[in-house]
């Protein structure tokens, strides 16, 4: 029903635009990129090295909240709005827990335990939260025509950063949090901060990878994923996959908020958004409801922003954000179903 | 003011169907006119003359500039009432029409950045100022043509999204719109529109016609351009127009063709619907509304445009008007827009106010600063309890209240839902277990699995199956799901 909609729609853009126009136009597009990240490495290479080891730290973020989005839209076709601002959350139930609680302040090989601590406190944190929502309000609009999830996950959105923003929570403006990083310094970038996030985020990915592919309850979740139909009468418990799914998704969004703030060492009620919509951009990249391509997604995606923000020929960071935009939209135009859709059968 | 708006309802369909009388055509302009007549003489004149008590509740209540902005927020609605009720494309990035609007009366109605020339079109302006200055009436048809432009160039690329990926690049294209504008001081080395800190001292709205006809008309009136309660006659006409413009357009080709699309849209391609003109019109319509509610918001409400004040709070805001009113009934949708506007400017304050003086809680200062907890929690309960809004509108009631997914899917639906209720009812009957078991085998054959269904249901799905009885779905599904009830007790 609906992949024959696709299909109607797309024909009729086809006939409008000529597909050996768009064909040749997506060639030339992805030439001249190709062209810019070879003229940045060529013009300044120090600076691109900087900015591959910064997209390298932020992709890896990128795909873990990006993981959280192509998971949910897998799963039940939404798309998670909440998801980004669950992340943020995560990020100042980290600082807080991190700081205020267990006194982190210059961090060293001593911090190891409290942030196991806090990984482990913000995972479940992020797991219940998204657990919570999907029962609250989710489920029950399951049958409903997908406008009406897709606004409860704005507003939950909305609730989000309104809760940031009190004064107690985060207050309304960025907050820096005495957290300082030692070691050494490659163009600008700590190797330590870049070791971290590869060290957290590769185990958690490898993980994910081995519940969705190898455990029953992936198995379940793939299931449910293709056919919900199929899977319950199969005697799967689709409910209960469905929270699992926002359950796993929730956790690696409470990762990569102890990551971000540990990286950033600030916190800002507005992080959600600009981040989220990031993260969903790279889940669409790579093809929304895979999860390798998520992860690739996520990796480009930082890497193309580093590259802009601090390559020899980037336009600066105040236009990351619309670069990121403008990526979406080219995407969507010319190559809707990401570099890994449909060549992997495999959904979740 | 609600009560007197909620009248035309009733009669706002009516024309088409008690024919096509004079009379009933023109009843709900009438009672249109004669609301904001009201409104302008009850803060011109009435107000002034009444005793201090009452006319102090009024103005802390509902200040004149409560009223503009409930107007200008109402423009808004309307407009993306249009994209998002009549065509059902949920466009998250409204906000970019309201700032292109904005920017557009900040470029033609102000002297921005030491421009040297000063250009004047039929404004009271004094002739000597510095700047661009042209008449409040053109810049509105000047930023809605400027803005229906950007509306089919975001619309363009989206025309064979999905709904979800559709609400992400209208997203997208709102903040890359604000983003511009806060860089815009710096565009290739050209200063575009300010940067952070925008274009400030844009023109106020004027006499307009009545400037232009003559001089001395406005003093003879006394009316003063720069009063609000002036503004409230302005902006109501515009709201009026809008108001106008969005219930005959329903009624025409155009306006049945986004419905037809809203409804099914591979439907109304195969009955011959342009998809791509009809689409690409709803874009241009809203973003012309959302134009000229971004020039009232900077030459009628702030006199100020910055970039700051165009964020994605302020497209789910206008997005929560619509669904709180209810998507697609333009009279639910304008009231939706005044109460929120209210809310969010001076209600939620007022209402801090008065819970402080029964029970001292200090509410004042902190309940304005829950408010987007408030509109986000709105959000979620008006979907999951009352998704048609306030004033639903019978198609989009309708189109909400049946289930999307194929017909398997609300199939199986239901057996969770039959599931859910027979083991309440095994749970009711407590220790009488054979009992709940042999009714549990017979319901089946007595059908009272269905029976169970329409007094154990709660909340929105209990909803559906009353609302949806009357659709193909509801009718279909429902033998159906009997037949499913029956294979799932078996299997159990």
């Amino acid at each position: 029903m609906t992949a024959l909609a696709i299909g109607g729609t797309n024909r009729k853009a086809k006939i409008r635009l000529g597909p050996i126009v768009e064909r040749v136009l997506g060639i030339l597009i992805l030439l001249f990129a190709v062209y810019w990240i070879v003229i940045n490495a060529i013009d300044g290479p120090d600076q691109f090295v900087g900015s591959v080891l910064v997209g390298l730290q932020n992709g890896a973020l990128y795909a873990l909240v990006a993981l959280g989005y192509t998971m949910v839209y897998g799963i039940i076709e939404l798309i998670n709005f909440a998801h980004g601002d669950l992340f943020m959350l995560a990020s100042i139930v980290a600082a807080n827990l991190m700081v205020n609680v267990l006194g982190v302040g210059d961090l060293t090989t001593a911090t190891i335990l409290p942030l196991i601590v806090a990984l482990v406190v913000c995972m479940a944190f992020g797991a219940f939260v998204n657990v919570s929502a999907e029962f609250l309000a989710y489920r029950r609009l399951r049958t409903a025509p997908k406008l009406a999830p897709l606004m409860t996950a704005v507003g939950l959105s909305f609730v989000f950063r309104g809760i940031a923003q009190q004064d107690y929570i985060n207050g309304s403006t960025q907050k820096n949090w005495p957290v300082n990083w030692g070691g050494p310094i490659i163009e600008g970038v700590y190797v330590y901060k870049l070791l971290l996030v590869l060290v957290v985020t590769i185990p958690l990915l490898l993980a994910m990878t081995y519940i969705v592919a190898r455990t029953r309850r992936g198995k379940a979740m793939r299931a449910v994923a293709q056919d919900q139909d199929g899977a319950r009468l199969m005697g799967i418990n689709v409910n209960g996959t469905i929270s699992f799914t926002f359950a796993l998704g929730g956790a690696l969004a409470g990762a990569a908020g102890v990551l971000y703030f540990l990286v950033q060492t600030q916190t800002y009620y507005d992080t959600g958004t600009q981040l989220g919509l990031i993260a969903f951009t790279a889940a669409v990249l790579g093809g929304i409801g895979n999860l390798t391509g998520a992860v690739v997604g996520g990796v480009a995606i930082g890497l193309v922003q580093a590259l802009n923000e601090g390559g020899a020929h980037g336009l600066g960071s105040n236009w990351s954000q619309s670069l990121v935009f403008i990526i979406l939209i080219v995407l969507m135009v010319f190559k809707p179903e990401g570099i890994f859709g449909r060549r992997t059968t495999e959904k979740v | 003011m609600t009560t007197t708006l909620q009248r035309p309802p009733a009669t706002g369909r009516g024309p088409r169907r008690s024919g096509p009388g004079a009379v009933a055509r023109f009843r709900w302009p009438a009672g249109y006119v004669v609301v904001i007549v009201l409104l302008f003489l009850l803060y011109q004149s009435i107000l002034p003359t009444l005793v201090t008590p009452v006319a102090n509740g009024i103005a802390s209540w509902l200040p004149v500039a409560t009223i503009n902005e409930c107007l200008m927020w109402a423009i808004m609605a309307l407009g993306l009432n249009v994209v998002v009720g009549y065509a059902g494309l949920l466009d998250l990035g409204y906000v970019a029409f309201w700032a292109l609007g904005g920017y557009t009366a900040g470029w033609l109605m102000a002297a921005p950045f030491n421009w040297t020339w000063n250009v004047h079109l039929a404004t009271a302006v004094p002739g000597d100022y510095p700047g661009t200055h042209i008449n409040f009436w053109f810049v509105i048809i000047i930023a809605g043509v400027l803005c229906a432009i950007l509306g089919i160039i975001i619309g363009a690329p989206t025309l064979r999204l999905r709904g979800d990926y559709l609400a992400l690049v209208t997203l997208g294209f709102g903040e890359v719109i604000t983003q511009f504008f806060r860089n815009s001081n710096n565009i290739a080395g050209l200063n575009v529109a300010g940067g952070d800190g925008g274009i400030s001292s844009i023109d106020g709205i004027g006499t307009g016609p009545f400037h232009v006809v003559d001089k001395s008309v406005p003093q003879a009136l006394s009316i003063d351009s720069t009063s609000n309660t002036y503004k409230i006659l302005v902006l109501g006409l515009l709201v009026g127009v809008c108001i106008f413009v969005s219930l005959r357009i329903r009624e025409g080709r155009l306006g049945r063709a986004w419905l037809a699309i809203r409804e099914d849209e591979l439907a109304a391609s195969m009955m011959g619907v342009p998809l791509v003109r009809a689409k690409l019109s709803a874009y241009a319509v809203g973003a012309f509304f959302g134009g000229i509610g971004g020039v009232a918001n900077a030459s009628g409400i702030t006199g100020a445009v910055s970039p700051s004040g165009f964020d994605f709070g302020k497209s789910v805001l206008v997005l929560l008007m619509v669904v709180l009113g209810g998507m697609g009934n333009v009279w639910g949708v304008t009231i939706g827009a005044f109460l929120l506007a209210w809310l969010n400017g001076n209600g939620l304050k007022q209402i801090g106010v008065q819970l402080d003086s029964w029970f001292g809680w200090g509410a004042e200062t902190w309940l304005p600063r829950y408010n987007f907890v408030i509109l986000g929690l709105l959000l979620v309960l008006m979907m999951l309890f009352r998704r048609e809004g306030l004033i639903p509108e019978k198609r989009t009631k309708a189109l909400l209240r049946t289930p999307n997914r194929t017909e398997m899917e609300s199939v199986g639906a239901d057996i969770t839902e039959a599931e859910a209720e027979s083991e309440a009812a095994e749970a009711n009957s407590g220790d009488d277990a054979a009992i709940a078991s042999a009714a549990r085998d017979v319901s089946p054959v007595l059908g009272q699995a269905p029976s169970a269904r329409d007094d154990g249901a709660d909340g929105p799905d209990g909803v559906v199956r009353a609302d949806g009885a009357g659709t193909s779905d509801g009718t279909g599904a429902d033998p159906a799901a009997r037949r499913r009830d029956e294979t799932g007790d078996v299997s159990r």
